[in-house]
């Protein structure tokens, strides 16, 4: 019931359903109150034009145009209901037939509902007003008819889709009849998206039906529903205005008030409203003035390819403004190789976004240092920048199947780098495009640059990726989780084939990741991240031996090796990650550190250097009690769920 | 279930059922046309069976009951309707493959000569309709798709979606009365009857192409919101191509495949829609005959509309699907 509440509760809703009992009561009232006046005939007042007798002129005859509209509200309801039922019952009847028919004859009827449906449903009501004859009984045949293939289709996936459920099957198998799983279960399971439908349908049947009699198809005198007072107005329209706008005004609000009724329903129960999100207000574009100065600046090095100083992102949300990204800063070399690991949540693959300028608009951007070969990336976007961008710096994202646009044919999708930046004709494009698959080691690239998407495999289309990323000449490849969506088989390639791009062409890269093995294999330097902190940086070397970060340990420590006990339970950090819209004070980490004591809860631990990288951490490098991970195989989700 | 065995219609022509042809355009190609000539073959059969179907004799209602009962046999002889009936369907087809259609009870005409006379002004006014509403439909969809994405815009969408929502329901024929009484009646700008003028064209079509464009740029923007959040847009924009080339190089041609398919329900039921706007303003074309034909009961000529009509649905279906495919290949391997 609350559900339906619901309904009433948009204004659209609350119009729709004011306006549908509006035309059901006068469907009722209309013609026991009216009736002597919309027959009485005054022939001093033929085809009069609105006055203060007849509000909406009068007819042929002098009968008022007002009352006979109100009055005919009944007959076009019930000849529009009529046709509704006519148009559910053999909808039913078609639509079920698929289900107890079994496989050869349901196909059947299949086949002609899907014949029948591509037929608009005027050309088959005409059709079977021809056959039924001209009037009203023709007209009701014809509309429910017309409309009996969508409901038919409509039953067929409505029952197909409770056919495949768990509890039918097991009365299936349970020897229950098929008619009797029909009634039983399938039926009450399907009314209520069919009442909805049938709602909205009837709205469709009115109209239809107006359509029907405004040709002269349907209701005949001396009967009349609004379809025929329009037929009969439109002809004296300059006459007398009122007497086509009238009716067409009632068909119109009764045929929208039955549709949006429906269609309001329909929402209500589907998948509900969503609550407001809030828009934000102002948008900021990466701003110097408004980020935290860092310390000691310095002038650019000539070998550093990226330069990031107190990188914040940070979204609108309904609890006030939420920090995805901390204040980090960090540098990548020439040809240099770094992996930044954490949770989801942590930060990471928003930092890679935001170094490449792809946060979404509604974030907000802020460094006091943004710099990708010395050139600064705030500030608005421009022609320059995007074309830097899109030479030295390659994207490679995690999940090959969905990145590529599955309309284009992938050499088109490279070479569009090519055009675009590079200056260089539809035909150069290609041919670049062709040998950087070809150096991406994809056979035959010649043939393959003609192909689609879901013509490659997930490897080849993550080498696929990386070969746009060579269509320039890249100082860095940002390579977001480039083997989480990839099979084991594969993920080694994708692995091999950045080192060898790094190694020939000297390229810089950073890695975002989950998987500490992963990184701890291609990087030469490692930033673990944790609720929008770098909270140690260490290199790659160091990472299994010396982490000074409890949760770099943790990390590292969950990693199953060839000497974990198979039989124990896999190592797990206990906890969850920490929600980035409620970042405790002091350590994040705290709540779920083994050395957390109460300094930890109150005082964040700044990232201060060590003698190989920084840490941020108040007991960097004390020996972790005993046991260090709590072993628990019920905890194994939390792993799961984060990577 | 094998790809290739489940597509073909129980009861189409030789479509190929192994793997012999591979190529996935001509399997295409064979199985749309396939389901076309099915199509088709139901159409002429029911139009075929319409006349036999009606109770009574169709001779004497078409003549009246005052028409003498020698000239209703004759009539009824010369139109075959005394053999049997499978030899009246043989003659039937072969003479609609012939072009020949029959002779109208109440003119007297060639109905082919009725069809042809009329054909131009409705293809005409269904054509540009069409034109009209694609043209309307594509940038408004365009354009508040990228407005509105991600929660952003939601007065406009809201708006928007009302309007597009309300515009949609009401019918073409309503939508020529409220246009024949502001522009014609009240204001006097546009001619409200016949096809003389060119100015003549503009309310009909304008009738016939409001409902359809508004439907259609609503599906234009739900698809456009959910593209733009999909991942190849992202590449797109780290590509760092213009905002038009992600919108409408990389973005649009996705949505449009997702779009297309509601669209061309929409767009034939659009030509379907002419029966009802030619009646509104006295259009010289098939929908005015197929109606006053009903009513005199000249059956031949509604035979024959009911033809080209459901000929004409057909070809816009088969020509969205072809387009469909062209815009986004995978869509003929998912109709397996």
């Amino acid at each position: 019931m609350r559900r339906w509440t619901r309904v009433l509760r948009t204004p659209l809703g609350l119009t729709a359903t004011v306006l549908t009992l509006g035309v059901v009561m006068l469907a009722v009232l209309g013609p026991i109150l009216w009736t002597d006046e919309a027959n009485a005939v005054d022939t001093g007042n033929i085809l009069a034009g609105p006055s203060a007798d007849h509000w909406a002129g009068t007819d042929n005859l002098g009968r008022d145009i007002l009352y006979r509209t109100l009055v005919a509200t009944r007959l076009s309801v019930e000849l529009a209901l009529a046709a509704t039922a006519i148009a559910v019952v053999v909808g039913l009847v078609l639509g079920t037939a698929a289900f107890l028919l079994g496989r050869r004859l349901g196909r059947l009827v299949s086949a002609v509902i899907n014949i029948a449906v591509a037929f608009p449903g005027i050309l088959l009501a005409l059709f079977f007003a021809v056959v039924f004859g001209v009037g009203a009984t023709g007209a009701v045949l014809a509309i429910g008819l017309a409309g009996a293939p969508a409901f038919g289709r409509l039953v067929q996936t409505l029952v197909a889709g409770v056919a495949a459920r768990d509890y039918v099957s097991a009365a299936r198998v349970a020897g229950v009849g098929r008619t009797r799983i029909l009634l039983r279960h399938v039926l009450p399971n399907i009314s209520e998206p069919l009442v909805v439908n049938a709602t909205i349908g009837a709205g469709g049947a009115l109209l239809s039906f107006a359509g029907l009699s405004f040709l002269g198809l349907g209701v005949q005198q001396p009967k009349y529903d609004w379809g025929r007072l329009l037929f009969d107005g439109i002809g004296s329209i300059y006459v007398n205005a009122a007497a086509a706008l009238a009716p067409g005004a009632a068909v119109l609000v009764a045929g929208l008030a039955f549709n949006l009724f429906g269609e309001s329903v329909a929402k209500a129960l589907g998948v509900g409203v969503v609550a407001g999100i809030r828009v934000p207000d102002t948008r900021r574009p990466v701003a110097a003035d408004d980020a935290p100065v860092g310390a000691d600046l310095g002038d650019h090095d000539a070998d550093v390819v990226l330069d990031v100083r107190d990188l914040e992102v940070t979204f609108p949300a309904p609890g006030g403004p939420l920090r995805a990204v901390r204040g980090i800063s960090f540098t990548v070399g020439r040809g240099e190789a770094v992996g930044i690991v954490g949770e989801s949540g942590s930060g990471k693959s928003l930092t890679a976004l935001a170094v490449s300028r792809l946060v979404d608009e509604d974030g907000s951007v802020t460094a006091s240092r943004l710099e990708l070969l010395g050139k600064d990336l705030r500030g608005p976007d421009n022609a320059t920048q995007r074309r830097m961008l899109g030479t030295s710096l390659a994207m490679v994202f995690q999940d090959p199947m969905t990145s590529f646009n599955p309309t284009k044919r992938v050499g088109r999708q490279l070479a569009e780098v090519g055009t675009t930046h590079l200056g260089m004709s539809r035909g150069q494009a290609m041919e670049r495009a062709v040998e950087r698959l070809d150096a991406v080691r994809i056979a035959d690239a010649a043939d393959r640059v003609h192909r689609y998407p879901h013509e490659f495999s997930g490897g080849m289309r993550q080498r696929a990726m990386i070969g746009m990323g060579l269509m320039g000449t890249p100082a860095l490849i940002v390579a977001d989780e480039p083997t989480t969506a990839l099979d084991v088989t594969v993920q080694q390639q994708v692995l091999d084939l950045l080192a060898a791009i790094r190694a020939a062409d000297d390229v810089a890269l950073v890695l975002i990741s989950h998987d500490v093995t992963v990184v701890g294999e291609v990087c030469d330097r490692v930033l673990v991240m944790y609720a929008g902190r770098i909270v140690e940086e260490l290199p790659a070397t160091e990472l299994a031996t010396g982490a000074r970060h409890p949760y770099t340990r943790a990390l590292v420590a969950a990693v199953p090796d060839m000497a974990t006990d198979l039989d124990a339970p896999l190592a797990t950090i206990p906890g969850r990650p920490v929600d980035p819209a409620d970042v405790p004070p002091g350590c994040a980490y705290a709540a779920r550190c083994p050395l957390a004591d109460a300094r930890c809860r109150t005082d964040d631990p700044p990232l201060v250097a060590t003698t190989s990288g920084r840490v941020a951490c108040w007991h960097a490098g004390e020996p972790l009690p005993d046991p260090v991970l709590r072993a628990d195989s019920a905890r194994f989700e939390t792993l799961v769920e984060t990577s | 279930m094998a790809l290739a065995s489940s597509v073909a219609p129980p009861a189409g022509p030789a479509i190929p059922r192994t793997g012999a042809i591979s190529h996935p355009w001509v399997r295409f190609g064979a199985r749309r046309v396939g389901r076309l000539v099915v199509s088709l073959w139901v159409l002429v059969t029911a139009s075929f069976l319409m006349i036999h179907l009606i109770p009574g004799d169709p001779v004497r209602a078409a003549l009246g009951p005052t028409a003498p009962a020698r000239l209703v046999s004759a009539k009824r002889a010369e139109m075959g309707l005394d053999d049997p009936l499978l030899v009246q369907y043989w003659h039937y087809v072969q003479h609609l493959f012939s072009g020949d259609l029959g002779t109208s009870l109440v003119s007297q005409l060639p109905v082919s000569q009725v069809v042809s006379q009329r054909l131009p002004a409705t293809l005409g006014l269904a054509l540009l309709a069409f034109l009209l509403a694609v043209v309307v439909a594509v940038p408004l969809g365009v354009a508040t798709g990228v407005l509105t994405r991600r929660g952003h815009g939601r007065r406009t969408e809201l708006v928007f979606t009302t309007t597009s929502v309300v515009l949609g329901i009401v019918p073409d024929f309503l939508v020529g009365v409220g246009l024949v009484y502001v522009f014609g009646v009240n204001l006097g700008w546009l001619p409200v009857a016949g096809n003389d003028t060119p100015s003549a064209y503009v309310l009909p079509v304008l009738s016939l192409a409001i409902g359809p464009a508004a439907i259609l740029a609503r599906i234009i923007r739900i698809e456009m919101v959910t593209v733009l959040e999909a991942d190849f847009v992202r590449t797109a924009r780290a590509k760092r191509l213009s905002k038009p080339r992600v919108y409408l190089g990389h973005a649009l041609p996705n949505a449009l495949t997702a779009s297309l398919t509601l669209g061309g329900l929409i767009l034939s039921a659009m030509v379907a829609g002419t029966v009802l706007v030619e009646n509104v303003f006295a259009w010289p074309g098939l929908g005015s005959t197929i109606v006053s034909s009903i009513l005199n009961k000249d059956y031949q000529v509604v035979q024959a509309i009911v033809i080209v009509y459901g000929a004409g649905v057909l070809l816009v279906n088969t020509l969205v699907d072809v387009a469909l495919a062209l815009l986004d290949p995978r869509s003929m391997i998912r109709e397996d």
